[in-house]
C-alpha cells in the first residue's frame, strides 16, 4: 500500500504553506533523511525530509502551489515490497513528521518553559510569540469561537467528523464565513484536541481573519498589485489582533548612555582578540532581560483566566528583512554573557534575512525589543507581540543638552526608550518600575554584568 | 503607442465576457478582443440558438400530437426559413445584450484577430491596420471548434458541423449524425422531430457515453422508439460526397461494413481547442494534448498569461468557462477565491427527452472503492409528469453509504435540465441524504421525484 506523504507542520503554528520546490520527481527512490522538497511557511523556507524509504509514485501537489493545508497529501511513496496501485486508498497512511513538534520530549527543560503546550495547559490555545507566526496550531485553531457558539459546518463535514472522531470545535473552516467543509475535516487530525477545546475559556471576540477589508475599488491611479506573501499576511493578522485586543499603555524614559558607551568600548577592546564586537543593542537586550528579572511582574503573559509568569527572560529581537518583520529569540538573555548574546544575535539576524530560521528560533520569547535608533528615530511606540506582555522601543542615541548630576547644563549621549505594556496583565506602576530598572541598568551598566 | 490596460481578455465567449465583467467590477481597466461576434460560440452559434431550434421541434411535436391532449390541429406544417430566422433573432438579441453589458461595465471592446506578441503585449489585426494593446494580465479565452473527420472535411453543403446544422437551407431527408455526445443527440432529436430519417453512429458501446449507463440505455431505447436508428460500437470508414447525397460506409458492431446513402451528415465527434496563431509559442505557453495547461486559478506557466474555458480542457461547457473566468480574475485582483474544481459541474442535453446529470455515475462511484446506495424513481410515479403527458424518464441518485454524501445524480425525462440544479446546490452545500429527506418539495411538481429518488436510495420511497 502506498504511503501518503502529507504536507508537514514545520512549525507548531503552521496551518498551511507554499510548496516552493520539489527536489525529487516521480519515479525517484528516496530514503529516510533525503531532502524531498522546499516548503515555505509563514516565516521561513524549510527543507522537508523523507521519513520513509521507497519510490515516489506520484507528486500530487505541483511546486509553486501555495496555501497547501497541513495534512494535504502532497505525494505518494511506494515501499519496496509494495506493488499496489497508487489509486488505492491508504487509510493507514503515515503522518510525515520530519521535525520535532513542540511537545517533543527531547526539548530541553529550559526551552519548555515558554513552549506552547505550557500555555495550553493554562487554558489558552496554543499561540506563537512572534509577530509573524501566530497562526493557531494545526488541529487546535478554535480560539475565535466563544464557548457554546454554534459551530458552522456542512452536514457532510459533521458526518465525517463524527465518524473519524474529530472535534469540530477544533477545526478551522475554509468555507464561506468560516464554515467547516468536508476538506477541512479530512485534513484534521483524528481525535484532535477535544479536551483543550472544551476547557478553553471564551476567547477575545474579534475575528482573526483578514485584518483589513480590501477596498472594494482601487482608485484610478497607476498602480501595481503585489500578492501578499504568507509572512506579510501573518504579520498583518497578528498585529491587527494585537492592536484590537490588547490595551496598550506606553511609558517613555530618557536614558543617559555615556557610561554604557564607555563600557562597550572597554569590553570591545578586550574582546577584539576573540573576534567579538558588542553592539549597543546587545547591551540593551541584556539590560532589558535583567530588568525583567528584577521586575517579574512585567515578565508575564496574559491568558483569559490565568497569568503566566516566566522565570527567565527570553528576548525576541525585531529584525527587518526584505519580506517583513521577524523576531528571532535570544534565550536566557538574563544570564547569558554579553559575548554569547552578541554572537548569537549576529548569526540569527543573518539567517533571518536568508529566511533560514528554524521555527523554534523565532517562537517562544517572553518579551521583545525593537531598535530604530539606526534610522535616527527619536522615539516611538511599538506594537506588542502577542501573547507577550511587553515590548521595548529604542530610539536613537544622540548628544542632547542634559542637566548633569551637579545641576548644571551640559551635553550627554541620551536615548529615549518606550515600553508598550499589555494593560490587562501589567499595571502602569509595574511598567514604570521596569522602565526605571532598565534606565538604571543602562546608566550603571556594570550592574547588569554582576 | 499601445493602449494600456490592467487586463486584456482574448475571446468574448461565456468565459471571456464574464471575466471582463467581473474584472471591471473589481476596479480593473479591461479590454476584450473578439474576432467575430460578442458572446462567442455559446450565444451566437451554440447553446442558445440550438435551444431556440429545439423549442421549435418540441412545439411541433406537441402540435403533431395535439390529439393526445384533446386538441385538434390539422394541416400542421413548418417554414424552415422562419425557424432559422427565429433562432438567429434569439442569438442576435443576446449578442446585443452582451454589447450592453460591456458598455455598462466600461469594458473596451476591440474587434479583430488578437495574438500575443510578447509579455503583456497583444496585437489585434483589424481590416487593414493593427492595434497594439498592453496589459499586466492577459486571459486567453479563445474556446474551441468542431473536430473534423480526417477523411471528410465539413463543407457546409452535404457535410455539416454544428454550425451548418443550425442554419439549414433545406431540410435533410435522411440524416447521419456522427457522434452521440450532447451536440450529436440534440441535432438528432431536432431533425427527427422535424420529420427527417435520422441515424446516429457512435464508436463507443453506448450513446451519451459520459452519462450514467442506465441513462444511456434508457435514451437508446427511447430514441429508437422515436424513430432514430442508433448504431453503437460502430465507426464511419468512408464518406463519398455526391452532388445530391453522401454515401457513408459504416463498420458495425458485428465487424461488417455497409454503405448507405444520406442527404446530409452532421459531424459531432468532439472539439479542438483554438490555440493556433494566437502567439502562445512566442511566449512558450505550455499546452497538454492541445489544451493550455493551467492551475486552479487559470495561471499558465508564463507569468501574466492565463487561460480559461474550452481552450484549457474538459468539461467543454459554457458554465465551466464562466466560473473559471471569475476565479481567475478574482485571484488576479488579489482576492482569495477557492481554486476552480470540476467535481460539481452539471451537464445538460436538451434533446426530447432531456438528460441532466452531476457528479459520479454509479459505475464511477463504485470504481472509486466506495460503498454506494442508489435510488431511482420513475416519471410514471409522479402526478405532475402524468398530467403533463410526460410519464417517461427517471431520477437516479447515488449516495456514499458511509457518509451520506450525494455522489451523483442522473436524470432523464421532461424538464430535467431545470431540475438538476437542486442537486448541484445540495452538493455544493455538502448536504447528506438526511437534509434532502427532511426537505419539503412542492406538490405537484416534477421535483418531487428528486425527493423520492433520495428516499428510494434508503428504501423509503413513498410512491412506488
Amino acid at each position: 500500500m502506498p504511503i501518503e506523504i502529507k504536507m508537514p507542520a514545520l512549525s507548531p503554528t503552521m496551518e498551511e504553506g507554499t510548496l516552493a520546490k520539489w527536489l525529487v520527481k516521480e519515479g525517484d527512490e528516496v530514503k529516510a533523511g533525503d531532502i524531498m522538497a522546499e516548503i515555505e511557511t509563514d516565516k521561513a523556507t524549510m527543507e522537508f525530509e523523507a521519513v520513509d524509504e521507497g519510490r515516489i509514485t506520484k507528486i500530487a501537489v505541483a511546486e509553486g502551489t501555495d496555501g497547501v493545508k497541513v495534512g494535504t497529501v502532497i505525494a505518494l511513496l511506494e515501499g519496496e515490497d509494495d506493488g499496489s496501485g497508487e489509486s488505492t486508498p491508504a487509510p493507514a497512511a503515515k503522518e510525515s513528521e520530519p521535525r520535532p513538534s513542540p511537545e517533543d520530549p527531547n526539548k530541553t527543560g529550559s526551552e519548555a518553559k515558554a513552549a506552547p503546550e505550557d500555555v495550553e495547559d493554562h487554558g489558552k490555545p496554543a499561540d506563537s510569540q512572534v509577530a509573524g507566526s501566530a497562526a493557531p496550531a494545526s488541529g487546535t485553531p478554535a480560539p475565535q469561537r466563544a464557548a457554546g457558539e454554534r459551530v458552522k459546518a456542512s452536514p457532510l463535514a459533521r458526518r465525517i467528523a463524527a465518524e473519524r472522531n474529530v472535534d469540530l470545535a477544533s477545526v478551522s473552516g475554509t468555507g464561506p464565513n468560516g464554515r467547516i467543509v468536508r476538506a477541512d475535516v479530512e485534513g484534521a487530525k483524528t481525535g484532535a484536541a477535544a479536551p483543550v477545546a472544551s476547557t478553553a475559556a471564551p476567547a477575545p471576540t474579534a475575528e482573526a481573519a483578514a485584518p483589513a477589508p480590501r477596498p472594494a475599488t482601487i482608485p484610478d491611479v497607476p498602480h501595481e498589485l503585489t500578492k501578499l506573501s504568507n509572512m506579510r499576511k501573518t504579520i498583518a493578522r497578528r498585529l491587527t489582533e494585537s492592536k484590537q485586543q490588547v490595551p496598550h499603555i506606553y511609558l517613555t524614559v530618557d536614558v543617559e548612555l555615556d557610561k554604557l558607551l564607555k563600557l562597550r568600548g572597554e569590553l570591545n577592546a578586550g574582546l577584539e582578540a576573540r573576534g567579538v564586537k558588542l553592539s549597543v543593542n546587545d547591551l540593551l537586550i541584556k539590560a532589558l532581560a535583567v530588568a525583567l528579572i528584577q521586575v517579574p511582574k512585567c515578565n508575564v503573559m496574559f491568558t483569559p483566566d490565568q497569568l503566566v509568569s516566566f522565570g527567565r527572560a527570553d528576548i525576541s529581537v525585531a529584525v527587518s528583512t526584505p519580506e517583513g518583520l521577524i523576531t528571532p529569540v535570544i534565550t536566557e538573555a538574563d544570564t547569558a554573557s554579553l559575548s554569547s548574546i552578541s554572537t548569537r544575535m549576529k548569526d540569527l539576524a543573518a539567517r533571518a534575512r536568508d529566511k533560514k530560521l528554524k521555527p523554534e528560533e523565532f517562537t517562544g520569547g517572553t518579551a521583545s525589543i525593537s531598535n530604530m535608533g539606526m534610522f535616527g528615530i527619536k522615539q516611538f511606540e511599538a506594537v506588542i507581540n502577542p501573547p507577550q506582555g511587553m515590548i521595548l522601543a529604542i530610539g536613537a542615541g544622540e548628544k542632547r543638552p542634559w542637566v548633569l548630576k551637579d545641576g548644571t547644563l551640559g551635553v550627554a549621549s541620551v536615548m529615549s526608550a518606550t515600553g508598550s505594556f499589555d494593560h490587562r496583565a501589567i499595571d502602569g506602576a509595574d511598567g514604570a518600575q521596569l522602565m526605571q530598572a532598565f534606565k538604571q541598568l543602562v546608566e550603571n551598566p556594570l550592574a547588569m554584568l554582576a | 503607442m499601445a493602449d494600456t490596460y490592467d487586463l486584456i481578455v482574448l475571446g468574448s465567449g461565456p468565459g471571456g465576457y464574464v471575466s471582463a465583467i467581473r474584472a471591471a467590477q473589481l476596479g480593473l481597466k479591461v479590454a476584450i478582443v473578439e474576432r467575430e461576434r460578442l458572446g462567442g460560440i455559446c450565444l451566437n452559434w451554440g447553446c442558445i440558438p440550438t435551444k431556440a431550434l429545439l423549442r421549435t421541434s418540441e412545439v411541433y411535436h406537441y402540435m403533431t400530437h395535439a390529439a393526445d391532449y384533446g386538441l385538434k390541429a390539422d394541416n400542421v406544417g413548418f417554414d424552415l426559413t422562419k425557424i432559422v430566422e427565429r433562432s438567429r433573432k434569439v442569438a442576435g438579441q443576446l449578442n446585443a445584450g452582451v454589447k450592453g453589458l460591456m458598455k455598462k461595465n466600461k469594458v473596451t471592446v476591440v474587434e479583430g484577430v488578437g495574438a500575443l506578441t510578447g509579455k503583456g503585449k497583444l496585437s489585434v489585426k483589424q481590416g487593414g491596420g493593427t492595434v497594439e494593446l498592453e496589459a499586466k494580465h492577459i486571459i486567453v479565452a479563445t474556446g474551441a471548434r468542431a473536430r473534423d473527420l480526417p477523411f471528410a472535411k465539413a463543407d457546409g453543403k452535404r457535410i455539416w458541423t454544428y454550425r451548418h446544422a443550425m442554419v439549414p437551407e433545406e431540410m435533410p431527408t435522411k440524416l447521419l449524425v456522427i457522434g452521440s455526445g450532447a451536440i450529436g443527440i440534440e441535432f438528432a432529436s431536432f431533425y427527427n422531430d422535424m420529420g427527417a430519417d435520422v441515424t446516429v453512429v457512435e464508436m463507443l458501446p453506448r450513446i451519451l457515453p459520459v452519462e450514467d449507463e442506465e441513462v444511456s440505455a434508457f435514451m437508446e431505447k427511447r430514441l429508437t422508439k422515436e424513430g432514430i436508428k442508433i448504431l453503437t460500437g460502430a465507426g464511419v470508414e468512408k464518406i463519398e460526397t455526391g452532388a445530391a447525397s453522401v454515401k457513408a460506409t459504416i463498420k458495425g458492431k458485428d465487424g461488417k461494413s455497409a454503405t448507405e446513402e444520406y442527404s446530409h451528415v452532421v459531424v459531432a465527434i468532439g472539439i479542438v481547442p483554438n490555440t493556433e496563431n494566437i502567439g502562445l509559442e512566442t511566449l512558450g505557453v505550455q499546452t497538454e494534448r492541445g489544451h493550455i495547461k493551467v492551475d486552479g486559478y487559470g495561471r499558465t506557466n508564463v507569468e501574466g498569461i492565463y487561460a480559461i474555458g474550452d481552450v484549457t480542457g474538459a468539461p467543454w461547457l459554457a458554465h465551466k468557462a464562466s466560473h473559471e473566468g471569475v476565479v481567475c480574475v478574482e485571484k488576479i485582483a488579489g482576492q482569495d477565491p477557492h481554486p476552480f474544481e470540476t467535481w460539481n459541474i452539471p451537464g445538460c442535453t436538451y434533446s426530447r427527452p432531456q438528460v441532466a446529470s452531476v457528479g459520479l455515475t454509479e459505475a464511477k462511484a463504485k470504481e472509486s472503492g466506495r460503498q454506494v446506495k442508489v435510488g431511482k424513481f420513475p416519471f410514471i410515479g409522479n402526478g405532475k409528469a402524468i398530467a403533463l403527458g410526460e410519464a417517461d424518464g427517471f431520477v437516479k441518485t447515488v449516495f456514499d453509504a458511509k457518509t451520506g454524501e450525494l455522489l451523483g445524480a442522473h436524470m432523464v425525462g421532461a424538464e430535467v435540465t431545470e431540475l438538476i440544479q437542486g442537486y448541484v446546490v445540495a452538493r455544493q452545500l455538502e448536504t447528506t441524504e438526511h437534509e434532502l429527506m427532511e426537505t419539503v418539495f412542492a406538490h405537484p411538481t416534477l421535483s418531487e421525484m428528486m425527493h423520492e429518488s433520495v428516499l428510494g436510495a434508503y428504501n423509503r420511497a413513498l410512491h412506488i
